[in-house]
């Protein structure tokens, strides 16, 4: 059955920069419309994992499933039609500068359906940037004009325009007020509910991995130690993640003492 | 299995006209369905959705459209579909794709109105930045301590001594071409021995310094501006003088006493190479030999000429690195700035190289040294 099978599966993944290994026998599997957060103190290789999946990081060995499909050792000509079932939101936006918000949302759209009518191509850009929260005049504007968090949400409505299956986020709160955070996080709760996304989220925001994410998985010692709800997790005694999830922010960040019961 | 969506025009039970649908709508599948479906001008009073499969946002937004555009109800809809169509519908009235373009007329007048400005404000804004370089200059005098030696150096490096094989190689040809030439139009008078003169005082005088400043202008002018440029996008240029660092002192300064120490060095250089090559087509072509060539060459060429070349230089000098880092300082936005500073830089510090050698040569004439 196809719902059973996962969505992404890393196995046995190993990455080394020089002598620097980040992952070492690595495993994860990411299973259909669920958002899955992943977590990790700073060089842990959260963006090279995700950099490993989306295929701009060649890992040493392993191997990266993703829709049923071994991924590695195969060219980019023959895994276009699997790429273009994902979107990726890179940490800084990453919005071509010289197009507007719309524009950067046509795109993928004309790299990879050319055939389709121009005026429809630019309605569907038009809509997804509507999707993506922004206001209606956001649509011609160009990336320098945008805020921080307008920026994210153009990002978003770039990942989003050819309708992917799952979307790859990096850390997509950081940088964002807690107002603007709150709302980017209903924004892809409500998008991966409407859409039936599958979300791999990399993020330090506490408050979202209580917000929205089903589970979540810790990087820690070059491999995924743990993936669980956040009970799960906590009923784990492994130190970093007791310290994570009890540290003065992690319980901050706890909904019930929040609402203080 | 995808199927390719699709329409009927069909009477339902209840008499009825429907478009009905079939198929997948989705981004990969709806083809040629907006054009047939904007085309369509039949009279159905329903949009039926019953037989529809997977449907993605395009298809939502492509079954909302129409239902907008024909003024219909949909029915058949599951709830999931449903929902879809009512997300993407949310989001109309829908957003531009870019700025509105403005009233032709109005355009020109703008532009023309813009560029007069850009006119303006580019020579007062180069006048305020030579001042304001000037300053900083007078200022580093007095305290010496705080010239940067370490980049100094470094642009001496990078200005001067790695121009010195690409200057060299061009000043040659240059040397080798005007004796030839030279030669070819002076033998009609039988005035070959001549092409020393033209090869010692051109050089000297004019081309070595005038073609390495427009060399060292591509090289090093249109870097400046990259780099400052680029430093101005990430923000470097702003905490460098959050932390109480002058950007004219660190950055610029530097590049600019660079260029006014290498660039008389490098002309000279330059004036020397070519007439090397001017002497090595003599030899070959006129039989004058080198020792012969060297002689006339001190003969003919007044010192002055030297100091023309000399003179100029170290003012192209400036004139090339000011402009570079002024049009870095410049940019802001985007990335096509950089290059688009990067270009004005250039011809900017061309052009103005070029007309300064223009009024210097009236000057010399004036003041006697022809």
């Amino acid at each position: 059955m196809e719902e059973e099978q996962p969505i992404i599966c890393v196995r046995g993944l190993h990455n080394q920069f020089g002598d620097q290994v980040i992952h070492h026998e690595l495993n994860l599997d990411v299973g259909r419309g669920e958002i899955l957060g992943v977590v990790g103190g700073s060089g842990t290789g959260k963006s090279v994992l995700m950099r490993s999946i989306i295929g701009l990081q060649k890992p040493q060995h392993g191997e990266i499933e993703v829709f049923g499909e071994h991924l590695l050792g195969r060219s980019e000509a023959e895994t276009v039609d699997i790429r273009k079932r994902w979107g990726v939101l890179f940490q800084g936006g990453a919005l071509f500068s010289t197009l507007t918000v719309a524009e950067n949302v046509m795109v993928p759209i004309r790299e990879f359906y050319p055939d389709m009518d121009r005026r429809f191509r630019q309605e569907v850009a038009k809509y997804k940037v509507g999707l993506s929260g922004l206001p209606p005049e956001a649509g011609p504007k160009y990336p320098s004009e945008l805020s921080g968090g307008m920026k994210k949400r153009a990002g978003v409505a770039r990942a989003l325009a050819l309708d992917p299956e799952l979307l790859f986020l990096d850390e997509p709160t950081a940088g964002l007020d807690p107002i603007g955070a709150a709302a980017f996080d209903n924004l892809i709760k409500e998008l991966q509910k409407t859409l039936g996304l599958t979300v791999f989220l990399i993020t330090h925001d506490l408050d979202t991995l209580h917000a929205i994410c089903d589970r979540v998985a810790v990087l820690a010692d070059q491999q995924v130690i743990a993936v669980g709800t956040i009970p799960e997790l906590l009923a784990l005694d492994h130190p970093w993640i007791q310290e994570y999830f009890n540290g003065p922010r992690g319980r901050m960040a706890m909904p019930q003492v929040a609402d203080g019961t | 299995m995808t199927v390719p969506g699709d329409f009927v025009e069909e009477m339902m039970e209840d008499g009825v006209m429907a478009l009905r649908f079939s198929g997948d709508l989705s981004m990969a599948t709806v083809e040629d369905l907006p054009e047939r479906l904007s085309s369509y001008d039949g009279d159905a009073q329903k949009i039926d959705l019953s037989d529809v499969g997977y449907v993605d946002t395009v298809g939502a937004w492509l079954i909302y459209r129409t239902a907008r555009d024909i003024r219909v109800e949909i029915v058949g809809a599951d709830p999931a579909v449903d929902q879809l169509i009512r997300t993407v519908g949310g989001v109309d009235p829908p957003t531009d794709v870019r700025p509105d373009p403005p009233n032709p007329i109005l355009r020109i007048l703008n532009d023309v109105g813009e560029s007069t400005t850009i006119a303006i404000t580019t020579f007062a804004g180069l006048v305020g930045f030579f001042g304001a370089v000037v300053g900083a200059a007078l200022s580093l005098m007095l305290h010496p301590g705080r010239i940067r030696w370490n980049a100094v150096i470094q642009r001496f490096d990078v200005v001067g001594v790695r121009a010195l094989g690409i200057v060299g190689l061009m000043s040659f040809l240059i040397g080798l071409v005007i004796a030839q030439q030279g030669a070819v139009q002076l033998r009609q008078f039988g005035a070959e021995v001549f092409t020393v003169n033209l090869v010692g005082r051109l050089t000297l005088r004019e081309l070595g310094v005038l073609m390495t400043a427009i060399m060292v202008a591509g090289r090093s002018g249109s870097a400046f501006a990259a780099q400052i440029g680029t430093m101005k996008l990430t923000e470097e240029i702003d905490a460098m003088r959050t932390i109480g660092v002058s950007p004219i002192e660190a950055l610029v300064l530097p590049r600019v006493f660079a260029a006014v120490i290498m660039l008389p060095l490098l002309g000279f250089y330059a004036s020397v190479v070519a007439i090397i090559g001017g002497g090595v087509l003599s030899w070959v072509a006129l039989d004058i030999p080198p020792a012969t060539f060297f002689t006339r060459i001190r003969e003919v060429v007044p010192i002055t000429d030297v100091y023309v070349g000399l003179v100029k230089a170290p003012v192209f000098g400036a004139i090339i690195a000011i402009s570079g880092c002024y049009q870095g300082m410049q940019v802001k936005g985007n990335a096509e700035q950089v290059g688009f500073r990067t270009t004005a830089a250039v011809v900017q510090a061309i052009f103005m190289v070029i007309v300064l050698d223009a009024f210097f040569a009236v000057f010399f004439t004036w003041i006697g040294w022809s």
